[in-house]
């Protein structure tokens, strides 16, 4: 390890552009209000309401389709399901499951963007 | 069914809301305690108060009512009750709570920086809370009339003494720990009854529940009728009793009610005879049980609108209902509150299994309300009906305790944020002493409206309170959070010109009698054409008027949206995540 010490040139490096500045972490971008901190957070509040829409829409527009489905065909209610009426099984016990999945979903999704969103902005 | 332990279970209930709410006081101390429990609350436990204040008399009561009445289309109450609280949760749960507001008016002010903007929401936020608190003290007062015969106005009165002590002596600190006790005992108290009946109605053969018959008395019933009645009879039938029928007295003797109408007198006491089939109400259809297990039963006019308006209103009402709203900011952050958010979905899909069961079941064994149109009392009436002795009682009593506690949570839960609204918005009166005068005037105003309302079914007057929320203060919420280009002046029209119509409108339905006019619908069922009338005026007009954006948006947004461990707050400096104390 021990070498002897070297005497080296330094010169200044041939150009006219500034020294680039450091770059600022997003935080700073987004705290600052410039246009790239603008960019983020429109991206961040884009995927949200993309995700939030698309699950809330996909959810309560199948249920919304029910009413329409009976209207048309009053016959359906008297298909059974464990026993129970169509509409029935529908509205009382496939409901549920299926919104606590679409929230569960939505929850781990909106979870996930915020950390990836985190770590953008965090980094150096 | 007057009985001795269902007085005892609304007492007890009653008494231990203010005991369990009076040793909450012991922790609550200081203003921002006294607003919102100094955001101490974990998801589980805010869950369960979100549910408990969320499980109102029309869930309670109401739903299996209604669902008794007028078969499966009524489903979409309980549907809709819980599929709100999904749109909540996908679209304001989090950015509401970042405003770090504590009133839906501060979110209004935070968001447009505009004292109009948060005026109108103030009184839109009222108007939706005393429209909630109606059919609540209706509802204290259908139940106390059911166990023990006192006149409506008393179980009315005994909820708003309690709630307003309560609330004046613990504030919200006190009442979350009341508010998640409250939620079990209401599963508790609809879970374990139902389970009874349902093993009641297998020993005795399970009849079928959706026979092409018309209901029929499956014993000598006695029915009393609480207010004048028009009924229909199919077939004339034999009746003992003293009353009036048609104008003429009856003093303890029998009667033949021929086929047709007759028009029955207030206070008048028939006893039917068994296997009689049952008179209905004049002004509701009549259905066998088949017909009334098919969907579009109901009898009503344009009953697709009628389902399409009530889904609008239950998927968007909710997240304008002042008292869900003010639960977000007891969430320490974003993240926990669409957490909390996906329990209380799982807690109301467990409680909302149990009402449409006492709905069916009372079309076998209670259904002489058809006859009194006293729907609502399905729910107390069927236990003491179908398990003879000391453990009908008892069960009964155990429901007529849940329900006081419906009335006393959901009651207390807006009282709260209307005297908040009202001693920071209106009186201008700030401090405890402020909060306090709020909350009796909060609680005195829907006590004075049950004396001149027309009593319609419970779940009907509370889908008009989410009408209004859906049709003003959810087009705030939702365009305010998504979209940075709506301004003061689109903001305070599109509330007004949803808000004011579904109103209107509720208030026509709850006050007048509207008969069978064509556009009895439009008003009894308004927000298919207020929500989106609300909705488009907002965006519309915020396009128009671009100069009246409200300073600093994009600060607002990053505050709304972005995840609060970050230290952002678009405001070029410090990282405060929590500036309002």
């Amino acid at each position: 390890m021990e070498k002897p010490t070297q005497r080296v040139v330094v010169t200044s490096p041939r150009t006219r552009a500034p020294r680039a500045r450091r770059p600022y972490s997003g935080t700073r971008e987004i705290n600052e209000q410039s246009e790239l901190g603008a960019v983020y957070m429109r991206t961040l509040i884009r995927a949200q309401r993309r995700l939030g829409l698309s699950v809330c829409l996909v959810a309560t527009g199948a249920l919304a389709l029910l009413p329409l489905l009976f209207a048309i065909d009053p016959e359906l209610g008297k298909f059974r399901i464990l026993g129970l009426g169509l509409p029935w099984f529908l509205l009382c016990v496939a409901t549920c499951p299926m919104l606590l999945l679409a929230g569960w979903f939505y929850v781990r999704q909106a979870e996930r963007s915020e950390r990836e969103f985190a770590e953008l902005v965090e980094r150096p | 069914m007057t009985s001795g332990y269902a007085v005892v279970a609304v007492l007890v209930v009653a008494l231990g809301t203010i005991l369990v709410g009076t040793y909450g006081l012991r922790v609550s101390r200081t203003t921002s305690d006294f607003y919102v429990a100094s955001r101490t609350v974990s998801p589980w436990w805010n869950a369960s108060a979100i549910g408990g204040e969320y499980l109102s008399a029309a869930s309670f009561v109401g739903i299996a009512g209604l669902i008794f009445a007028y078969g499966p289309d009524m489903l979409w109450f309980p549907v809709g009750y819980t599929a709100g609280y999904l749109v909540l949760l996908t679209m304001v749960a989090a950015p509401l709570r970042r405003s770090g507001a504590y009133t839906l008016p501060d979110f209004a002010e935070a968001r447009f920086r505009s004292r109009g903007v948060r005026a109108v929401a103030s009184i839109l936020a009222l108007a939706i809370g005393w429209l909630y608190l109606l059919p609540q003290l209706e509802g204290a007062g259908l139940t106390l009339n059911t166990v023990t015969g006192a006149p409506d106005w008393v179980g009315a009165l005994i909820v708003t003494a309690v709630v307003t002590v309560n609330v004046m002596s613990g504030g919200m600190r006190s009442i979350t720990f009341v508010q998640a006790f409250q939620y079990w005992l209401k599963l508790t108290a609809i879970a374990v009854p139902i389970v009874f009946l349902v093993v009641a109605w297998q020993v005795r053969g399970s009849d079928s529940l959706t026979r092409p018959e018309y209901p029929v008395f499956r014993q000598d019933t006695e029915v009393s009728f609480q207010r004048p009645t028009t009924i229909h009879a199919e077939r004339s039938v034999f009746v003992r009793g003293t009353g009036e029928i048609d104008g003429a007295r009856v003093e303890n003797t029998g009667v033949v009610l021929t086929e047709g109408y007759h028009r029955i007198g207030q206070g008048s006491e028939f006893t039917f005879p068994k296997d009689a089939p049952v008179p209905h109400l004049s002004t509701m259809a009549h259905n066998t049980n088949e017909m009334w297990s098919l969907p579009m039963s109901s009898g009503q006019d344009f009953p697709l609108y009628g389902a399409y308006s009530l889904i609008i209103a239950t998927f968007l009402g909710t997240m304008g209902l002042p008292h869900v709203i003010v639960r977000f900011y007891t969430n320490p952050n974003g993240t926990a509150a669409r957490r909390t958010t996906l329990i209380v979905l799982g807690l109301l899909s467990v409680f909302y299994l149990m009402p449409p069961m006492y709905g069916a079941l009372g079309r076998l064994y209670t259904p002489e309300l058809l006859m009194t149109g006293q729907t609502d009392a399905v729910v107390l009436v069927l236990p003491t009906r179908m398990i003879e002795g000391v453990g009908g009682q008892l069960l009964g009593a155990l429901v007529a305790g849940g329900a006081f506690a419906a009335f006393l949570s959901t009651s207390s839960g807006l009282v709260v944020s209307l005297a908040g609204v009202l001693s920071q918005d209106v009186l201008r009166l700030g401090g405890v002493r402020g909060f306090r005068i709020s909350t009796v005037l909060a609680g005195l105003v829907p006590l004075a409206m049950t004396f001149i309302s027309t009593g319609m079914p419970v779940a009907d007057m509370v889908g008009l309170a989410f009408a209004v929320a859906a049709s003003s203060l959810c087009p705030l919420l939702m365009l305010g959070i998504w979209s940075s280009r709506i301004t003061k002046a689109g903001a305070i029209a599109g509330m007004l010109a949803g808000g004011v119509p579904a109103l209107t409108a509720g208030l026509v339905t709850m006050f007048t009698d509207t008969g069978d006019a064509w556009y009895e619908i439009l008003l009894s069922r308004p927000a298919a054409w207020t929500v989106p009338l609300g909705f488009t005026v907002m965006y519309v007009v915020s396009l128009l008027t671009p100069r009246h954006l409200p300073s600093g948006v994009q600060r607002t947004m990053v505050k709304l949206h972005a995840p609060e461990n970050l230290g952002l707050d678009g405001s070029g400096s410090s990282s405060s995540a929590d500036e309002r104390s």
